[in-house]
């Protein structure tokens, strides 16, 4: 069994096997794990009911996170999508709630699915179950879904650790939006190469993102940017399933991710030595909360 | 080796939020101190270093130690309240900045017999690394084997034999030891279940004071 590595491997043996994403992802897991197709199928189900149960509590409760940080926001924009429906429609709507639904429950120290992290836990949850309810989706083709999610994210892992700390935040939302292009790419019957395509003009255009959190919590600016890369990926997506193409080729753009974290000072790496955790606000919020907690 | 991600990893796991790091690491690495300490816990002490003591308590590091200590596993939604609620054991913390410790280190004594370092190293991933004084790496990826005893000639040829019998794989050793001649560690990763057999085969090597196994982290 060959275990691809990257997007070009990737793209080569679904080729050559004449296999979708989600079929070759699925056959090297199995092998990889040691158990059937039909485990792995299983397994990613629960992930996918946990995801649909964070965001029904999370859409429920406007409550606030213990910091008082973060939370409360999901029901706002609820109430105003009620009277004021968005510019572009019910799914930005549904997609823009649900992100912010998982991220605030993620604050409240709720049950969620990290997905790749638990700071980015908002963004491919969001684009599923919206697609999930909106499209009448087949619990077998969401399955499909974040299998090439989880495809996806596997491939650039193995350049670039997941984690703020390590590449800021485009390897945390930034990689969580290129799962979410590709899956929603994958959902609206786009071919292998458009999948990878979207995931990468994702990647691409969230290059050098920061991972500056006010007082080290995963609150600000981490729960607001869900809802706004959900949306990212929803643009990625019908870019390239328009044909539009990235100029430069998948692995290269990986390699400048995983470059661009290195190159990235410690001082916005998850330390909160800088950016926005060393605002004068950041900085009056982190005595206020050293008296609290 | 453990650093290469998964398939399921990237889409996982199901775990009681905020951080990865600070709070299912934490949780993982209290599951591991209970597993190695293998008896009941009437009394433990967590000392919180650096990231851990200054964004701890905003991230439920202190809950998520505790849990782990329970039993209880990432995606215990009584995770968040569960200082409201008494469970037969004392516990207290204490937290600390220090340079020379890594970011996300904690050291846990449990009923003051046992002293436990550990530290979170980023998206859930854990390091058991020192227990007792001796140097260890336990990641809680494989069954394993852990075993205390006098430095001597042979001694790890007679282990790795026991195993060897058994059929068992060894995915990697590890050994450590204060001075030639004194105590020193070594710490086994399996390839499949850990046999009671083998561990009462071990225990009965003269030189051995202390051998214990430790399951894989489930959660």
């Amino acid at each position: 069994m060959i275990i691809t590595e990257t997007f070009e491997e990737l793209l080569f043996e679904c080729s050559k096997n004449k296999l979708c994403i989600y079929e070759q992802a699925q056959a090297e897991e199995a092998f990889v794990q040691d158990f059937t197709v039909e485990h792995l199928r299983n397994m990613v189900y629960v992930n996918i009911s946990a995801m649909k149960e964070c965001i029904e509590n999370g859409v429920k409760t406007g409550e606030l996170s213990k910091s008082g940080l973060s939370g409360g926001d999901c029901k706002k924009l609820q109430s105003y999508f009620k009277n004021n429906p968005a510019l572009f429609g019910k799914f930005f709507e549904k997609i823009t709630i649900y992100a912010l639904a998982s991220a605030e429950e993620n604050a409240r120290m709720g049950k969620i699915v990290a997905c790749p992290t638990a700071g980015s836990c908002g963004i491919v949850p969001a684009v599923l179950i919206t697609m999930s309810e909106e499209e009448n989706i087949s619990k077998d083709n969401l399955v499909n879904g974040l299998i090439t999610a989880g495809k996806i994210g596997q491939v650039i892992s193995n350049k670039v650790r997941l984690a703020g700390a390590a590449a800021g935040c485009q390897a945390e939302c930034g990689v969580a939006a290129g799962m979410s292009a590709g899956l929603l790419t994958y959902l609206r019957g786009g071919s292998n190469e458009k999948i990878v395509n979207a995931a990468i003009l994702a990647i691409k255009n969230i290059l050098g993102l920061t991972c500056d959190p006010v007082c080290g919590l995963v609150e600000v600016p981490c729960v607001k940017r869900n809802p706004f890369l959900a949306i990212h990926a929803v643009t990625a997506s019908e870019m390239a399933l328009a044909g539009i193409e990235s100029k430069i080729p998948p692995d290269e753009v990986v390699d400048v991710l995983a470059r661009t974290g290195s190159l990235m000072s410690p001082v916005l790496k998850e330390t909160s030595l800088g950016g926005l955790a060393k605002t004068k606000t950041a900085i009056e919020f982190e005595k206020q909360l050293a008296d609290r907690l | 080796m453990s650093g290469r991600k998964t398939l399921l990893d990237v889409i996982s796991p199901i775990m009681v939020g905020p951080s990865s790091s600070h709070t299912a690491g934490a949780v993982r690495i209290g599951l591991m101190a209970r597993e190695i300490f293998n008896a009941e816990i009437k009394k433990v002490h967590f000392r919180l270093y650096n990231s851990f003591a200054t964004t701890g308590k905003g991230h439920g590091t202190d809950k998520a130690l505790l849990a782990g200590i329970l039993g209880w596993g990432v995606d215990d939604i009584r995770i968040k309240n569960i200082f409201d609620n008494d469970y037969g054991i004392e516990y207290e913390y204490e937290f600390i900045e220090d340079t020379n410790k890594p970011p996300n280190a904690v050291r846990i004594i449990i009923n003051d017999k046992m002293t436990i370092r550990a530290e979170s190293v980023g998206s859930g991933e854990i390091a058991v690394t020192n227990i007792n004084g001796f140097n260890v790496r336990i990641t809680g990826h494989y069954n394993s084997l852990l075993m205390i005893y006098q430095d001597l000639p042979g001694v790890i040829s007679k282990v790795t034999d026991l195993i060897q019998r058994k059929g068992v794989n060894i995915a990697s050793l590890h050994c450590d030891r204060d001075i030639k001649g004194g105590n020193a560690s070594m710490y086994i990763e399996l390839d499949s279940e850990i046999d009671t057999e083998i561990i009462n085969n071990v225990k009965n090597i003269e030189c051995i004071y202390f051998a214990t196994g430790i399951r894989k982290l489930k959660s």
